[in-house]
């Protein structure tokens, strides 16, 4: 029988949610309201003249072949940096459960890049891989590798995913453990007794018994991925070389604030907006019934 | 330990409540908001000028903020503006000159000193400086400010491990071609040459100097029709001159804007083609001896180089809601006293930017600076060579700073070996010429 709390009063219920309401309101429908109709005006950068044109800024957009490429970038960019950050992460969660020596300081030390601004953690990741001054750099020209993301744009996409996953996975290790110290370890004991070996153990037992985190991890690392690696690609490459690294984030950022092109940098928004609601919504319809919540 | 640490958060709210009352005004001034990109030693130089100015007289007072880089400066202030707050006194990026001048949200400078009846003599400034700033018909939109142009620094100490004279570097491309040859043939440093802001110093610059337009309609002065002229043939030859240079190794990409700054003074780069206002940090980081000389120009193209155009920013005050015209007085006279020849040429000589008027050039050469600092005039004299042509003024385009994004994207592409300096010049073109017409559609 499921439990149904009742209020006595009618408009306590209201009353209560009301501060997250407004929160939702003010920080989330109100900006997304502005951009949508920024998006369908001709403005210039101070304001003083707005002129109403339609789809025109949409229609911009995707006729432009460049920005084409962005949107196929993104989610190569985004796939990678979810699949890879969740999957280091997972390793690393397991093997700090162990019980091994020291696993209170390694679990401590695991959780510190989280604590890291991503444009802090791409300045120092740019000192260590800088072609000409950095540490790996000049080991990786020395081995006789041709090391310069500022031209190579294989190199360049490689290493803003690197740090873009290095920054993550701090965050997935956390809930990953806390999901592993919450599977009954009477169930992994039966499993052992029964001859299971441990490979067996960890993808029939653990990783079933993990997935409603893995289901709230991709989620939250998807939209990691497209949102807040801002800072690392404004800090390593800038969306270069060439267009190499322009995620649509980052392209949101460039046309809006350093080329002042309001309407398209608000055009794009509402795109990234639908993008990231069409991606939830798939999500929570055909992946979440997979997923056992214990 | 509880109570220590209280005690040391009360110290830190008390330490930062002190901070913020020497921001504070002075009751009987009038409180005048100057938002500006600079920290670090530049940002403690403005907030000297800003002290000297506030205790030569006892009736303004005004307020520096640093709001970031010039990128979020501008923001900072249209949001300001958007929102019916904008500080009085914004600095603003050359590049942004287009924007600005366009908006309506600014108040021009001659009309502010015609205003207030502040004396002020527009002929003091250099004409390069003067120009870049100033509407067609010559009238002054903003108070040039921090001012530079490119340069062409080398290493001495590596000009003489290939061989080559230090004091007598290299004034041609083919003559530059030839040196790095040489460094690199002695390897008397890792990298022959590299180039900060590339956009700026080797299509902006370059084309003033040989002086080819960059776009036409005298480079947007007299128009918002104009047009991107960048395939022209030398711009395709030039680059398609690094280009080739880049694969044999005598020339090095270093990264957009000033990225590659760092490759001088580390004394990796033998030659660097940079801002003049990198002076400040070569003086303070480079452990070796170093030169600054003219830019590279080739001969076949002009007999004598034209002049360089300016970099860096200028001060530019907006129409502020409720804004007295007493205050605005207080912005005039702040302007006159920075232009004044003793604080200008001691924010030259502070800075390494150039003097941005006669006067000041005059104060640095009585304070006998360029004997004590060989080649710390070079900027101005190249600045200053005559006759200045339309194409040698300066920029005037909108959307200027996406325009230099192109270039790069284009630029990368082809040294990267994917398409011939001739095509990418011409996509440059394509597509930079799209981003004017949406410019021009605004103000339509």
């Amino acid at each position: 029988m499921r439990l149904q709390p009742v209020f006595r009063n009618r408009f306590l219920p209201y009353l209560l949610v009301l501060p997250q309401l407004a929160l939702t309101g003010i920080f989330f429908f109100w900006p997304a309201g502005v951009a949508l109709y920024q998006s369908l005006l001709r403005t210039d950068p101070f304001g003083l003249r707005s002129r109403f044109v339609g789809v025109a800024n949409f229609v911009r957009l995707f006729s432009d072949h460049y920005y084409l490429h962005s949107v196929k970038l993104s989610f190569w960019f985004s796939f990678l940096v979810t699949f890879l950050a969740m999957g280091l992460a997972l390793l690393l969660a397991v093997m700090a459960n162990k019980r091994i020596r020291g696993a209170r300081i390694y679990r401590t030390l695991l959780v510190w890049p989280y604590a890291v601004a991503p444009a802090t953690a791409a300045v120092l990741w740019s000192f260590i891989f800088q072609p000409q001054i950095g540490i790996i750099g000049r080991a990786l020209k020395t081995v006789g590798i041709t090391w310069n993301y500022y031209l190579n744009a294989p190199q360049a996409l490689a290493l803003v995913i690197l740090v873009s996953v290095w920054k993550q996975i701090s965050y997935n290790f956390i809930f990953f453990l806390a999901g592993l110290q919450s599977i009954p370890q009477a169930l992994i004991e039966a499993a052992a007794v029964d001859g299971a070996s441990s490979r067996r153990i960890f993808w029939r037992i653990v990783f079933p018994l993990l997935s409603p985190t893995t289901f709230f991890l991709t989620i939250m690392n998807l939209n990691y991925a497209f949102f807040e690696t801002f800072g690392v690609i404004d800090a390593l490459t800038k969306g270069g070389p060439g267009k190499a690294t322009e995620t649509l984030s980052y392209k949101v950022y460039v046309d809006g604030m350093v080329n002042l092109n309001i309407g398209s940098s608000a055009a794009q928004s509402v795109v990234l907006l639908v993008v990231v609601i069409l991606l939830t919504a798939f999500q929570f319809k055909f992946v979440e019934r997979k997923v056992h919540y214990a | 330990m509880r109570r220590f640490v209280s005690l040391f958060l009360v110290g830190l709210v008390v330490w930062g409540w002190v901070a913020l009352a020497q921001q504070e005004v002075p009751p009987g001034r009038i409180a005048i908001e100057f938002w500006h990109a600079f920290r670090g030693a530049l940002g403690d130089l403005t907030q000297q000028l800003i002290d000297k100015f506030n205790q030569s007289q006892d009736k303004y007072w005004v307020v520096g903020v640093y709001k970031g880089s010039y990128t979020e400066t501008m923001d900072a202030a249209i949001a300001a503006f958007r929102a019916g707050k904008p500080p009085h006194i914004v600095q603003i990026f050359e590049v942004g000159t287009a924007t600005m001048m366009m908006s309506g949200a600014i108040y021009p400078v001659y009309q502010l000193f015609a205003d207030t009846g502040v004396p002020f003599n527009p002929d003091d400034f250099i004409p390069g400086v003067k120009g870049y700033y100033s509407f067609p018909d010559g009238r002054m939109a903003a108070m040039p400010w921090n001012s530079s142009t490119a340069v062409l620094w080398y290493n001495k100490d590596a000009f003489r491990k290939a061989g080559l004279d230090p004091n007598n570097p290299p004034r041609t491309w083919a003559e530059v071609r030839e040196a790095a040859a040489k460094i690199k043939a002695a390897g008397a440093a890792e990298i022959p040459l590299s180039c900060a802001w590339f956009t700026w110093t080797q299509f902006e610059q370059f084309g003033a100097i040989h002086n080819i337009p960059f776009a036409t309609r005298a480079n947007g002065f007299d128009g918002l029709d104009a047009v991107l002229t960048l395939d022209h043939p030398v711009y395709v030859r030039h680059l398609a001159n690094l280009i080739e240079m880049s694969k044999e190794g005598l020339f090095v990409y270093g990264g957009r804007d000033s990225a590659p700054d760092a490759l001088f003074p580390s004394g990796q780069a033998a030659m660097l083609i940079a801002s003049s206002a990198l002076l400040a940090r070569v003086k303070r980081e480079a452990q070796f001896e170093w030169g600054i000389t003219y830019l590279p120009y080739y001969d076949d193209v002009v007999e004598k180089p034209y002049n360089s155009i300016i970099g860096g920013a200028a001060l530019w005050v907006l129409k502020r809601p409720g804004a007295t015209l007493e205050e605005y007085k207080g912005v005039a006279e702040f302007f006159r006293f920075i232009s004044s020849p003793e604080m200008a040429g001691w924010w030259h000589m502070q800075s390494g930017y150039v003097p941005v008027t006669f006067g000041g050039y005059e104060y640095a050469k009585s304070q006998g600076y360029y004997e004590a600092n060989p080649g710390a005039d070079i900027a101005i004299l190249q600045l200053s060579r005559e006759p200045t042509t339309e194409n040698t003024r300066g920029l005037r385009l909108g959307y200027l700073p996406a325009i230099r994004v192109v270039i790069y994207e284009e630029v990368e592409k082809a040294f990267q070996g994917q398409q011939s300096a001739e095509q990418a010049l011409k996509n440059v073109v394509a597509r930079g010429n799209a981003l004017l017409r949406e410019f021009e559609a605004l103000y339509k």
